[in-house]
């Protein structure tokens, strides 16, 4: 249990059923007044944000979130189904949850899933990860429009820009925080 | 770098300060910081070690030294109050406090006017807020009319006149000017003497510098036995809050009767500061937070 002394940013509390990350927070206080404790919140599912003001005395149930190791297996609809590492259980992850991670994510991949509870509400891949670029425009030699760059459909079907010696069937790493590319993989 | 310029500037406006007080003739006191017992507020907790507490403001010194015959004093000074912390508030702040015999709040809306302007050519360019020019003033009860979703007395009554306060006039008030708050109502001035021609306000004001809080005075309340009952009335809201019981400051309230028709104020040294170098926050005006001890 959390009390308003508690409430800083980056706490994660519990409100209406849903995980929510404190992102601003102000102590204000009229001289001879009372208490006020005003936060900003994100809910950790769906991104929203709220507005609450809370005086002393309120408590609030933390967010019980546990991160866990998963091997990531496939994909059905719009489900994505991982493994944990360590029990083999197996949990389902919404694609809404899954973020930007869905253009990078490749069967096999061993990534990090946040759980509140038994949802997995969110997921954190390892900063780089190689992929095969499945296809782009070759690069027209003696081309001298100046672009340096040209774009590239990877195997999970996402488009990004490529530096333009970029081949079809290439290896080519993604910095995963960015969604962009980072080098081409020698081999 | 910001942060050494400020407190430049914080030491030369407290110069200028005790220069005002100095040649208008007020005496610069020093009064106990550990006392046996503060005066009991709702919604101020002091810190405490064995039977002492640290001041949460100089005021019941201050206003004995009245009762003693001294007529204009004034004090800066350390107060404590307990698990106050946000980008405005510091649990240790620093207080600028004076007095008036044969005086009321009138007469220190008029301190304040003067003060300001005595201070405007120490404001740094970096400040937005001009000391120099007229002062807005507003009754609380016009102000929550103005400017809040309920009437000053629904809001007494419902227990949301702090909240309102906070969250929906102070961020409306003109933010370029000072602005005077004036006739709080009589629930909300503990302290304060109430108004002759209107007893359900006390004569308690405040001075806002850009939507910020700065100064909180009235005239003072002399009558023992009113005095002794509000502080009663203070700890049972205390007591009902779950929060510590302070003892009552008995030779205060026996002194008390003895007080000229007097006018006190409490100004907030760190915040002038801030408004006066532009500081967003509190913590860039002191020399260390709590946090970097």
């Amino acid at each position: 249990m959390y009390s308003v002394a508690d409430l800083k940013k980056g706490l994660k509390i519990t409100l209406d059923g849903a995980p929510y990350l404190v992102i601003a927070f102000d102590f204000v206080k009229p001289g001879k007044g009372q208490a006020l404790y005003r936060t900003k919140m994100r809910n950790m599912i769906n991104g929203t944000i709220l507005d609450r003001t809370y005086r002393s005395g309120e408590t609030f149930e933390p967010a019980s979130l546990e991160e866990r190791q998963m091997e990531y297996l496939y994909k059905e609809g719009n489900h994505y189904t991982l493994m944990d590492q360590q029990t083999y259980e197996q949990v389902i992850m919404e694609e809404e949850a899954m973020g930007d991670a869905k253009n990078y994510l490749l069967e096999n991949m061993k990534v990090d899933v946040l759980l509140y509870g038994e949802k997995a509400i969110g997921i954190t891949l390892p900063n780089f990860v190689n992929v095969r670029v499945i296809q782009t425009d070759p690069w027209a030699k003696g081309d001298t429009s100046g672009n340096d760059s040209k774009p590239a459909t990877i195997e999970t079907g996402y488009v990004l820009r490529v530096p333009p010696f970029i081949e079809e069937n290439e290896l080519i790493t993604i910095d995963t925080r960015t969604g962009e590319y980072s080098t081409r993989v020698k081999g | 770098m910001q942060r050494m310029t400020n407190l430049h500037k914080r030491a030369e406006i407290i110069q200028a300060i005790r220069m005002f007080f100095n040649t208008q003739g007020f005496l610069e006191v020093e009064t106990p910081y550990l006392l046996p017992a503060n005066a009991p507020e709702e919604y101020i907790d002091p810190i405490c070690f064995d039977s002492y507490s640290l001041q949460t403001s100089p005021e019941l010194c201050m206003k004995r030294l009245l009762c003693k015959g001294y007529d204009k004093i004034f004090q800066i000074s350390h107060c404590w109050r307990k698990a106050e912390r946000g980008s405005k508030h510091l649990p240790e702040f620093t207080m600028l406090e004076w007095y008036r015999a044969n005086a009321d709040y009138q007469d220190l809306i008029n301190d304040c006017k003067n003060l300001l302007q005595y201070l405007e050519p120490h404001r740094s360019t970096k400040s937005e807020i001009n000391f120099h020019t007229e002062f807005n003033q507003m009754t609380v009860r016009n102000v929550y009319k103005k400017y809040a979703s309920k009437t000053m007395e629904d809001a007494v009554e419902d227990g949301t006149f702090d909240e309102l306060m906070a969250v929906e006039i102070e961020p409306s008030l003109p933010s370029g000017v000072p602005f005077i708050l004036y006739d709080y109502p009589a629930e909300k001035a503990a302290l304060a003497k109430l108004k002759h021609s209107d007893p359900t306000v006390g004569e308690r004001f405040e001075l806002y510098l850009g939507g910020l809080e700065i100064a909180n005075g009235f005239s003072e309340l002399n009558n023992p036995d009113e005095q002794r009952e509000r502080f009663i009335a203070a700890n049972k809201v205390r007591s009902r809050l779950g929060s510590t019981i302070a003892p009552l400051p008995e030779k205060f309230l026996n002194e008390l009767g003895s007080m000229q028709p007097s006018a006190g104020i409490a100004l907030g040294i760190d915040r002038l500061v801030m408004l006066a170098t532009g500081s967003k926050t509190i913590d860039e005006v002191v020399t260390f937070t709590p946090e970097e001890l």
